[in-house]
């Protein structure tokens, strides 16, 4: 709990559900809370891109009802929440951050949507995002970008930045994100959140707009880890609309949780990726990030270094394997059956019509990778390029798959550097690559990642992510760890990390 | 050498349906040969008897009952769906005239 | 260089004295399962435009595709008909080009990992048998359907815009490719014929798919390159599209020998190009010319998981094959006690359905199949589609027969039914009333007639009572005219007879 009494916005999903279903706040009241905040602050946020106001009221008045009627209650009902603007939403503006969906109505929900609603989750908005999710900052955004909490200079990291940032702006206790190389966990790390990529097929990406469809996962976002594992529980499970859903009970994530905060992590195997570290990597980051180590071997856990030599290759391999299918992806924004049509004059043809449109549609990033992944499909090229990270990917999973032999979870910084200046990467795409440097190889092989806050770094005050990493079908022990870094870390301070994000 | 020229560019443009202006030509051609450089690097390692991975987790044979929308399915409204286009005549998409041909 | 873009033609004899053709059949059969390819929508022919969609063959973002089981059964069972070895192991590829009917801006196909690969079929040609090899069979989905609208009507060239309708889109295809077929060079086009006319009734036989040509439930592309005598290397190939009727296949594999023919004589060269073949006019004229080869950049599927059929589906799938068509026709000319040579006359026609058809209605094989390969095949000759197209079924067909042997009508009065049963002036029965064509079998207004008839013919009638019965078929010939050849022409006699005995 982040104040007492009646302050909502300050409080965790679980204790405002908790608060809901014992009468103590309604879900119309912690609603309005939340609404007031953010008309008060995301004028300096932009965390959102719309806000469904009456959306979320009437959602809110119907768990009230319900409660009323003596009904039971989800364990997150009537709590707001701020989904990602990838996925769809029915009758509620859909953009993905680009200009060329602008005004879109999507004519039906997402399945993360519809779980969020039959749980009785409140969505309150639509939130930011670099355009199409390709990004690490939040700036590709065609609605301009959205800013640090911490310090409004400054990117709250990406693509889910707009997530990320309701978070600490106190807009929303809980977000869902996509995490397709890192857009997950690295708005997480740089906004001092917790940031879940669930294994891949684990949540549904039916009405998850596509980017990379062998690596996009959607996940939770969240202030604290039992939050998250609340929101992962709603959200993940069997989707019989979408062929690469796992046909799986969800791992216990909550129990997890649960136990790492009260258990702690006596006895489990913790591999140090021996890539992520050193050059490159800021000395805040590494300070914390080792210090972190120290705390949970302190608590127990047998800690190893592991080498894993194909990491290295996994940034070349992710922009080759994740343009290439987002060409194929986004060709469906043609121009003739939904969002933006520039040109049509009766004089331009169809095909005319579409390559104006995408041009006036598609910001340069988008652009960038379309054609990037283009090029790399491209026939005489697919083999040296596509082919190729094919096979690293597949070197990347031998290399998970030889340490988790080893060790139980995999740990390591989950950014090279603290938030970033608004404008400094922005014309150095191969720079701002760098920011998914260790999100990545997680997303190649298809297995469990998340980001849990490990402190500020001494150099400029700004939060560090700590990863940690377990395989596929093992998500229950990125939150017990997590649970027991963050109560740990927690005892070490006196507060929660976000008591110390400074003031709207 | 650029790897990439701009010519090329123009053609990956074309191919992508991307109608870019002279400016990005230039500015696309530095930047993608900058990226492809970088890269490149997936070349690398030795691969030879590697083989690729297409999909994160090893599932087969997903397939659905020849049911005509079961429960659970989205069922669209027609009228809703052709709002949402950019243009819409006697219960169809409106659409430019087509080049070529089929 | 010249390109000849004119409709200049060799003549076919001298064309295939110069130079053998070679042929490449791909054959696209729409899968008659309840469902989409990829999502749950209905299949329907025919329904309102765009109320069989969904966000899946809408191609809408965040849409995903879901293989339907069916479908992957029925390619499997095709494959396995056609004798191809069936992969263990394949997967969806994505076909990448835009085109405004394709909703996602690519086609989920299969490309270089086919369900069901290198097999064959056996066709005949004028009593000698052809192995026709298959490269692969393999899945795919169909487009929606465009109307253009202004300019020129129904053409793409020249038209303001288009309207399109998704019901299409998303219907399970299952391509069919030949390996490269080299056959006598006179017979080549009955021979594309002949595998069209045996692929469409194995996929019936199988149940699949009614595979009808009319509704573009199977059509075909013919691909098609000369070489000169006596060489070795393949020519450049036209590919005509959608080739859409039985007669169709034979036409435009014959124009296009004699059009590749008239180009290379002249020393021009074939450009590789795709082809429209024309209906009406039998000719094919020019589509897109692939300046340079179309970059597909295919790539695995990402949102679909690989296909491995267990062995022992298929093997239980092989269970479930019907008769093979040879061995079911075989059976049947033994039923209808008919040689083989004649059964191969009706499968040719692409008749042999309809016939049983009709036999199953009522009607006696040989009348059956005399309507069937007589009138009918002339009448759908005339006007230049299949057999199958024209508007009578089988039913009426068999009524018509049901008339005749009654006794209610006569050869002559039936074609005149069915005249009108073509022509939509409705079922047999209806015809018959509407147009008065009953057999006049009241002998009271036959002896009318025939009364009247030997009071005009009594030299004729002198004859026939001294015992000269060769003369009663003036007196017969003159009832007909008289009853408009309404009369039962026996019936006439006996009673012409019994009047002059």
């Amino acid at each position: 709990m982040y104040a007492s009494g009646s302050d909502a916005i300050r409080r965790t999903a679980a204790d405002l559900a908790a608060a809901i279903a014992s009468g103590e706040l309604s879900a119309v009241e912690v609603t309005q809370a939340h609404l007031d905040r953010i008309a008060k602050v995301d004028d300096k946020v932009k965390a959102f891109l719309h806000v469904d106001a009456q959306g979320a009221l009437a959602a809110a008045a119907a768990v009230d009802a319900k409660r009323a009627k003596g009904e039971r209650l989800g364990p997150l009902a009537g709590v707001p929440l701020a989904l990602k603007d990838v996925f769809t939403t029915r009758g509620v503006p859909t953009t993905c951050g680009s200009r060329i969906l602008e005004g879109w109505l999507p004519p039906y929900d997402a399945t993360v949507a519809r779980r969020l609603r039959e749980a009785d989750v409140v969505i309150i908005g639509k939130t930011n995002m670099d355009e199409f999710a390709m990004g690490s900052s939040t700036e590709n955004s065609a609605y301009g970008p959205t800013r640090n909490p911490w310090d409004l200079e400054r990117v709250p990291g990406g693509s889910g930045g707009g997530s990320a940032a309701s978070l600490v702006a106190f807009e929303a206790p809980l977000a869902i994100g996509s995490d397709t190389g890192g857009s997950i966990r690295q708005p997480a790390a740089v906004t001092g959140t917790v940031g879940v990529k669930p294994t891949y097929g684990s949540v549904s990406r039916y009405g998850l707009v596509a980017f990379s469809s062998s690596l996009d996962q959607g996940g939770p976002c969240a202030r604290t880890v039992l939050d998250a594992a609340l929101l992962h529980e709603i959200i993940a499970g069997h989707d019989p609309l979408d062929s690469t859903s796992i046909d799986m009970p969800v791992p216990p994530v909550v129990a997890a949780a649960r136990r790492g905060a009260d258990e702690g992590v006596r006895g489990l195997r913790i591999g140090v990726v021996k890539q992520f570290d050193g050059e490159g990597y800021a000395p805040g980051v590494r300070q914390r990030f080792h210090e972190s180590v120290e705390l949970l071997a302190g608590l127990g856990a047998e800690v190893v270094e592991i080498d894993a030599p194909s990491f290295d290759h996994a940034l070349p391999a992710y922009y080759l394997i994740a343009p290439s299918e987002c060409s194929s992806n986004l060709a469906r924004f043609d121009a003739m059956r939904y969002g933006l049509r520039v040109g049509d004059d009766g004089v331009h043809s169809a095909e005319e019509v579409t390559a104006l449109t995408r041009e006036a549609g598609f910001g340069p990033e988008v652009k960038r990778r379309i054609m990037l992944g283009t090029y790399a499909l491209s026939s005489g090229y697919y083999d040296a390029y596509y082919g190729q990270a094919q096979k690293v990917r597949t070197l990347i999973i031998r290399d998970f798959e030889k340490a988790f032999e080893r060790v139980d979870v995999l740990v390591s910084p989950t950014t090279p550097t603290t938030a970033f200046k608004i404008g400094e990467r922005v014309d150095d795409p191969v720079s701002m690559y760098l920011a998914d440097l260790c999100t990545i190889p997680t997303n190649l092989a298809g297995n469990a990642g998340m980001s849990v806050p490990c402190g500020l770094a001494p150099e400029d005050g700004l939060p560090v992510g700590f990863q940690i990493l377990a395989p596929a079908l093992q998500d229950d022990r990125l939150y017990r760890v997590g649970a027991a870094l963050e109560a740990a870390l927690e005892d070490r301070w006196g507060h929660p990390i976000l008591e110390e994000v400074p003031a709207l | 050498m650029p790897s990439i020229t701009r010519e090329e560019v123009a053609h990956l443009a074309k191919l992508s349906r991307l109608e870019l202006s002279d400016a990005e030509l230039d500015h696309f051609a530095g930047q993608l040969d900058a990226i492809v450089s970088a890269v490149a690097r997936v070349g690398e390692l030795p691969t030879e008897h590697v083989p690729p991975t297409s999909h994160p987790q090893p599932l087969t044979n997903v397939f659905r009952a020849d049911i005509v929308r079961p429960a659970g399915t989205p069922v669209l409204d027609r009228a809703e769906v052709l709002a949402q286009a950019p243009a819409a005549e006697d219960e169809r998409f409106r659409v430019p005239r087509i080049l070529g041909e089929d | 260089m010249s390109i000849a873009k004119t409709q200049e033609l060799l003549g076919f004899d001298e064309a295939l004295e110069r130079y053998d053709p070679v042929m490449g059949l791909e054959v696209h059969v729409e899968l008659g399962t309840n469902t989409k390819m990829f999502c749950s929508c209905p299949t329907e022919f025919g329904a309102a435009p765009n109320t069989q969609v969904c966000p899946t063959c809408l191609g809408l973002p965040g849409s995903l595709p879901v293989v339907n089981g069916a479908a992957v059964e029925g390619a499997i069972r095709i494959g396995l008909a056609l004798h191809c070895e069936i992969a263990q192991w394949c997967r969806f590829a994505r076909k990448n080009y835009f085109y405004p009917d394709m909703p996602k801006n690519f086609q989920t196909s299969q490309y270089d990992e086919p369900i069901s690969y290198n097999g064959y079929l056996d066709v005949e040609v004028d009593g000698r048998s052809f192995r026709i090899g298959i490269e692969r069979a393999h899945m795919e989905e169909d487009t929606g359907k465009s109307t253009h609208v202004g300019g020129a009507t129904g053409r793409i060239h020249g038209a303001d815009y288009s309207l399109v309708d998704y019901n299409r889109a998303g219907i399970p295809l299952i391509e069919i490719v030949t390996k490269p077929i080299e056959v006598p060079g006179h017979l080549a086009p009955a021979v594309a014929r002949a595998y069209v006319t045996e692929l469409r009734e194995l996929i019936r036989a199988l149940g699949v798919s009614e595979a009808r040509m009319e509704r573009g439930q199977m059509r075909c592309d013919v691909n098609l390159s000369l070489r000169p005598k006596g060489e070795t290397k393949f020519g450049t190939r036209s590919e005509t599209k959608n080739v859409n009727s039985l007669r169709s296949v034979e036409r435009a594999t014959r124009y296009e020998i004699q059009r590749h023919a008239a180009v290379l004589a002249s020393g021009g060269r074939i450009v590789q190009e795709t082809r429209h073949f024309h209906e009406n006019e039998g000719t094919t004229t020019s589509g897109r010319v692939k300046e340079e080869a179309e970059d597909y950049r295919y790539f695995p599927e990402p949102d679909l998981v690989p296909v491995a059929p267990s062995r022992e589906w298929v093997e239980q799938l092989r269970g479930t094959l019907p008769q093979s068509p040879t061995v079911h026709r075989r059976r049947l000319a033994a039923e209808w006690g008919i040689s083989e040579f004649d059964m191969q006359t009706v499968v040719n026609a692409g008749a042999l359905e309809q016939i049983v058809a009709t036999i199953d209605a009522g009607a006696p094989s040989d009348q059956a199949r005399k309507w069937w390969t007589g009138e009918l095949a002339r009448v759908a000759n005339e006007r230049g589609v299949d057999v199958g197209e024209l508007p009578i079924t089988p039913a009426q067909v068999a009524r018509v027969v049901g008339l005749i042997q009654g006794g209610e009508l006569t050869d002559k009065l039936a074609r005149q039914v069915v005249e009108g049963v073509l022509a939509g002036e409705g079922d047999p029965d209806a015809v018959v009333a509407a147009r008065g064509l009953k057999v006049v079998s009241d002998d009271s207004a036959l002896l009318a007639a025939i009364d009247a008839a030997i009071a005009a013919n009594a030299a004729v009638a002198e004859k026939i009572r001294a015992g000269n019965h060769a003369a009663v078929g003036v007196i017969i010939g003159a009832v007909m005219k008289s009853t408009r050849g309404q009369a039962d022409a026996a019936r006439v006699r006996e009673l012409v007879l019994g009047r002059l005995s």
